[in-house]
């Protein structure tokens, strides 16, 4: 098993959760996030007075995958948030010890 | 026409609801405590006008301060006063003349937003009403004031809805208490970024209605006067609000809401002392340049010198109350207020437009002593708070916010 981690646009979040959907992929978690990569964020101007904004709003999106599963879902997921620019995100992966369903104890990929 | 100008007065109650909204708009995450700045003034002013302040502004006739003829609203009843208003009550007068003297030491509180102690800000707006602006009122707009320009003043300086009386000495005052209490914690820094737009541009817009009692109002009858002060009301409003927008396009590259409202207001400010003297076309003028001039009062003046003024009270108020008086002294015509006569009946020239250079003098002399009187008596007051109550809170309190420090509550309660 595989966890997916992946940081992308929050603009994009709907055709990644469409695309997924449509290749059978069910289960995710959801975070909004803040942060930056090489993106520089962006410069705000009150009354003369500039801030920058280097910190900005993102989508975490965590799934786990059977290993199977894993470059397809890399693949659909890569396509569906990317746009071509600075900014699109990372994605980030590590293997899973194991998966435990509470209600029922399943294991394994069972378990996903 | 009383009902008409009790509606007036009503409006501008609104006013300070609309600068706390303003304001409070402009503080990052503590806005209870702007909020509360605007709201107590409204009670703390209504009792000292009652106690003493309507006296000191308009009873007797003494060139600097009034006497306490008036003194706990004695003698002012149902009869007109005729030496301010022939036409309506006293009490009229007396309850539409309180509105100013509440909201300008409302506007001063935007210079000492987020870190002055409650109490010493209550102590400072008692004092100040009391040795600056009752004072500046009665020398203005009270008989026999030095500066009364239509009850025998020394210099009549034309102020038809306060520019000098409000704009300048709470813009001037805001400057000397910025500079007194120093900067916010983290200023300037991002956390210091305004709180929520949406509210301010409301508070702009309640602004821009409130405005029209103010300066229509102080026509005191429901005249071609008080029309022709609406029009140049709302014309510099309007031409304040490009002049800013595009000065800000010009330099940031961008046109902002913020500079949008920020314009609007400085071109009421501007227009406020020119409202019942000038025509349309001098009005939009007046605004242009205030747009512009109070643009570059809080970019280029507002850094060079780094005083931490959080809504640019002096940036908007000092500097477009003062353009505004001289330019009043430049554009006042006699063709849209023939109110001032000789001895004979005849209609005297006012402005420099209608030949009479020398009044731009009159609105200078109006401007030195509103300036003078602010900062020597903001001056005086800051230290007398500073030795009795303290003016500043402590750190930790200004880092906690001053919702929950003064005033033991949330702005926002989210967690359910």
């Amino acid at each position: 098993m595989k966890k997916i981690e992946a940081i992308i646009q929050p603009f994009k979040l709907d055709e990644v959760k469409e695309a997924l959907k449509a290749i059978g992929i069910d289960g995710m978690t959801i975070t909004e996030v803040r942060g930056h990569g090489r993106q520089k964020g962006h410069k705000e101007v009150y009354r003369g007075q500039e801030y920058n904004v280097d910190l900005l709003p993102k989508v975490k999106l965590e799934l786990v995958v059977p290993s199977g599963r894993f470059d397809e879902v890399v693949k659909t997921l890569t396509a569906a948030a990317r746009t071509g620019k600075i900014g699109d995100g990372k994605i980030f992966v590590y293997d899973v010890a194991e998966a435990i369903r509470i209600r029922n104890d399943d294991r394994g990929e069972s378990a996903l | 026409m009383t009902s008409l100008f009790r509606l007036r007065a009503l409006s501008l109650l609104l006013i300070p609801v609309a600068l706390s909204a303003q304001t409070g708009g402009d503080i990052p995450s503590k806005i209870l405590g702007t909020m509360m700045h605007s709201f107590i003034l409204m009670a703390v002013v209504t009792v000292i006008w009652a106690v003493a302040g309507y006296s000191l502004a308009f009873g007797g006739s003494s060139p600097f301060v009034g006497d306490l003829h008036f003194a706990f609203l004695n003698n002012v009843g149902s009869a007109p006063n005729p030496d301010y208003a022939s036409t309506i009550p006293q009490q009229t007068f007396m309850v539409y003349q309180l509105m100013f003297a509440i909201i300008t030491p409302a506007l001063i509180s935007g210079a000492f937003a987020e870190r002055m102690k409650f109490s010493a800000m209550l102590l400072f707006t008692v004092l100040w009403s009391l040795i600056v602006y009752f004072p500046m009122a009665h020398m203005v707009w009270g008989k026999g004031g030095l500066l009364n320009a239509s009850l025998g003043g020394k210099f009549p300086c034309f102020d038809f809805a306060g520019g000098t009386v409000v704009h300048i000495t709470s813009g001037v005052s805001a400057l000397v208490c910025a500079l007194y209490l120093g900067k916010r914690l983290g200023f300037p820094g991002p956390t210091i970024k305004p709180h929520n737009l949406v509210i301010s541009f409301i508070g702009a817009c309640l602004l821009w209605v409130g405005w029209f009692g103010f300066n229509a109002g102080s026509a005191l009858a429901a005249s071609s006067l008080a029309t022709s002060a609406f029009v140049a009301t709302h014309f510099g409003a309007a031409a304040a609000t490009l002049g800013w927008i595009f000065a800000e396009w010009i330099e940031n590259g961008k046109p902002s809401v913020l500079g949008g409202i920020s314009g609007c207001v400085a071109g009421l400010v501007a227009i406020t002392p020119a409202s019942g003297f000038v025509k349309p076309f001098p009005a939009l003028l007046i605004g242009l340049c205030a747009g512009v001039v109070c643009y570059l009062m809080v970019t280029r003046v507002k850094a060079k010198f780094a005083y931490d003024d959080a809504l640019d009270a002096f940036g908007v108020h000092g500097a477009g109350g003062t353009l505004g008086a001289l330019l009043t002294g430049v554009f006042a015509t006699s063709a849209v207020n023939d109110g001032f006569k000789d001895a004979a009946g005849k209609v005297l020239p006012l402005g420099v437009v209608d030949g009479n250079g020398g009044q731009v003098l009159n609105q200078l002399m109006g401007c030195l002593i509103a300036w003078v009187l602010a900062i020597v008596g903001t001056l005086i007051i800051l230290k007398i708070c500073d030795m009795t109550l303290g003016l500043r809170v402590g750190k930790e309190q200004e880092s906690e916010g001053l919702d929950l420090s003064m005033h033991g509550e949330e702005g926002y309660i989210f967690e359910s």
